[in-house]
């Protein structure tokens, strides 16, 4: 490797990435990516995120050794990066943080931001709480009865959630809307984005604020074992933690990166969310990426059981390291999910989030591999991105784990 | 040659007024319906056409449209029947244009895409989500094929962009009147006038303004700053009514009838 693949700026990685987008956003887009690269030179802008991570969302998260688990991956050693330990749950407060404080930078006042788990969402309220900003989150419909106890903890945060009755009613058509906001109040209005997909410079910039997951795991790894993990694992929807944990070991020629996608019913079947296994390139949502799409360049929808991870697209730099094969892609089922789900709860007493528990999926499949080729020695660190409190309807239902008259739907959350 | 260009120059220089332009969803409510509809536009006053391309993302459309190409879309539209719609109404005078997402050409193929345009007797596209900055390849093909490249403009458009915007387009330069997206509104303000003059002043001989004109004493304002008036939602919102289709026809023919008197008497 002659170059480093760390910290790429974007707009392209590759043939991939860009910025296909109306122009009544480009000046917004110009604005967003000047004030990013002067926050970038600034070291109070760094100091101030470092403060927050620390004082605000209880960084860093640290890493954990789970043997009765890894004993159903063959008997490798599986660690968990715990970002399920964050303020709000997951990893997405690391993004939200860093765009909240550009949002202080750029002058604007509210905040608009697209969820699919209500993830992002819960995390862009809670940050604007913090930073007294108004703040609206776009939601599919579907997903706000799927995560219905988010959209509570949105609106307790003071957040206004509009379910977006278009399309798939999932993340896709949230985004739409959001953008659709965005062209309208753009002259007040920051919008935070989620994922590390979209136009530039949001890929580049999400995933230099997710970054330091991977960061801090490769100096927990070095720290805990001496050497560096042979796997990283990590789901992939839009990308953002995967991103975020594979940066900082891109240079890492001997560690093993692999995404796991979405695979819903399977990748054979038409209902998936697995962009990269089952997709071609295309454009959606300002960028050109691999996307699900049909012979006229229509958007497929997705289908998965995991809200956070059903989208049709992927972020731009995950095509690029698929197509370059520093990134290996692999498709996880909605039943191999669940299952990774309730062995790591029972196994490990973590509960984790459905997204997550793709990158578990995948860390048995990765080890027991392993161990079939000898290589029993393995070490393999999986992102815990996120917590699965706000799965524990789904997973009631899927293993029937309460009387089946119990409603858990909570109806009339999305009125 | 852009027809498109000549066909603006031809209405302000022979009868001194603004271009009315309508825009039409391909497939909706089906491609024949979409035929005729756009016939009875061109018999009503249109004097050029923009065909809409449905797409499953369109993010620069507001309700009406929208909801109009998620039907064309169920009902089974094609991207290939946008060619259909513009032979059958290539030979009455007004000047198609086809308003296409990226996407869609992208992954029909750009030179596949113009080579079949040219031969339906399209004129050009109109491309709401491709700035000319990202549009290289795009540029490229439409030269190449003589087509137009109508790109827009937003209020939020800096001077360097209007240039930039204004240097890249052929047929006119599309001037968003307000930030936002697709559909009917009451009141345009003074933004879309002062954009015209800023991009006239940018470089473009023709600017054409478009979001939010439905209204005849909309279209006569519009129509007094500006070398044409584009107007979609307001079409589609009668074909989108309760109704059998001739009655829905004859509704949207009325609205095209007061847009189309509007433009002729705004500089009386």
């Amino acid at each position: 490797m002659t170059s480093s693949l760390q910290n790429m700026p974007g707009p392209f990685f590759g043939e991939f990435g860009g910025r296909y987008m109306p122009e009544a956003l480009i000046a917004a887009l110009d604005e967003l990516t000047a004030t990013y690269e002067a926050a970038k030179a600034d070291p109070t802008f760094a100091a101030e995120l470092v403060e927050l991570n620390k004082s605000y969302s209880g960084r860093p998260s640290i890493i954990t050794e789970v043997p009765r688990f890894a004993a159903h991956a063959g008997g490798v050693r599986v660690f968990l990066k715990r970002e399920d330990l964050n303020h709000t749950g997951s990893h997405k407060i690391n993004n939200v943080l860093g765009q909240a404080l550009l949002t202080k930078r750029v002058g604007k006042k509210r905040v608009i931001a697209e969820t699919g788990a209500g993830q992002h969402g819960v995390a862009t309220a809670t940050a604007a709480a913090l930073f007294d900003l108004e703040c609206v989150v776009y939601m599919g419909e579907e997903d706000t009865k799927r995560q219905a106890l988010n959209v509570a903890r949105m609106r307790l945060l003071g957040a206004e959630v509009v379910p977006v009755k278009t399309g798939s009613r999932t993340l896709k058509d949230a985004i739409n809307e959001a953008l659709r906001d965005w062209v309208t109040n753009v002259e007040n209005t920051n919008y935070i984005f989620g994922t590390a997909a979209g136009p530039h410079p949001f890929p580049a910039m999400v995933r230099d604020f997710q970054r330091i997951i991977g960061v801090e795991a490769r100096q927990q790894m070095l720290d805990e074992i001496g050497r560096l993990p042979d796997v990283v694992a990590a789901c992939v929807g839009g990308g953002s933690n995967a991103i975020g944990i594979f940066d900082a070991f891109l240079d890492d020629s001997d560690v093993r990166l692999v995404g796991l996608e979405a695979g819903g019913d399977g990748v054979d079947t038409d209902r998936h969310a697995a962009t990269i296994s089952g997709g071609a390139p295309g454009i959606l949502h300002g960028a050109k990426s691999y996307l699900l799409q049909d012979e006229d360049g229509q958007t497929i929808e997705s289908h998965s059981i995991s809200a956070g991870l059903d989208y049709p697209g992927v972020g731009p730099q995950h095509s690029y390291l698929a197509s370059i094969g520093r990134a290996e892609y692999q498709a996880i089922t909605d039943a191999e999910a669940m299952d990774a789900l309730r062995l790591l709860s029972r196994t490990e007493g973590i509960i984790p989030a459905i997204e997550s528990s793709h990158a578990l999926a995948g860390a048995i499949k990765l080890g027991q591999e392993a161990a079939a080729a000898g290589r029993t020695d393995e070490v393999i660190l999986v992102n815990l991105s996120g917590r699965g409190d706000k799965d524990v309807a789904t997973a009631a239902r899927w293993f029937n784990l309460v009387d089946p008259d119990v409603n858990l739907d909570e109806e009339g959350m999305d009125a | 040659m852009s027809q498109v260009a000549d066909k603006i120059r031809d209405l302000r220089d022979n009868e001194g007024r603004a271009a009315l332009i309508g825009y039409l969803p391909v497939g909706y409510p089906s491609v024949e319906g979409s035929i005729e509809a756009a016939r009875a536009l061109i018999e009503a006053g249109a004097d050029i056409l923009e065909l809409g391309v449905p797409y499953t993302d369109p993010v620069m459309d507001g309700e009406t449209i929208q909801y109009a190409v998620q039907e064309a879309l169920e009902g089974g539209v094609r991207l290939r029947d946008v060619f259909t719609v513009i032979r059958a109404i290539s030979d009455l005078g007004a000047p198609v244009l086809v308003m296409t997402y990226f996407n869609p050409i992208f992954h029909y193929g750009l030179r596949r895409f113009a080579q079949e345009l040219v031969e339906a007797g399209g004129a050009g596209l109109i491309t709401p989500d491709l700035t000319p900055d990202a549009a290289q390849d795009w540029i490229d093909v439409a030269n190449e094929f003589d087509l137009d490249k109508v790109f827009l403009v937003a209020p939020s458009s800096t001077t360097e962009r209007l240039e930039l915007t204004a240097a890249a387009s052929r047929g006119f330069v599309y001037a968003a009147s307000t930030m936002g997206v697709t559909g009917e509104r009451a009141t345009l303000g003074t933004r879309a006038e002062e954009l015209v003059g800023r991009t006239r002043e940018a470089g473009a001989e023709i600017v054409c303004v478009g979001l939010g004109v439905s209204r005849e004493e909309q279209a006569r304002d519009v129509g007094r700053y500006a070398d044409g008036v584009i107007v979609g939602s307001a079409f589609v919102r009668p074909l989108s009514a309760e109704g059998p289709f001739d009655q829905r026809l004859a509704a949207m023919s009325d609205v095209a009838r007061a847009l189309a008197h509007g433009v002729r008497t705004a500089r009386k």
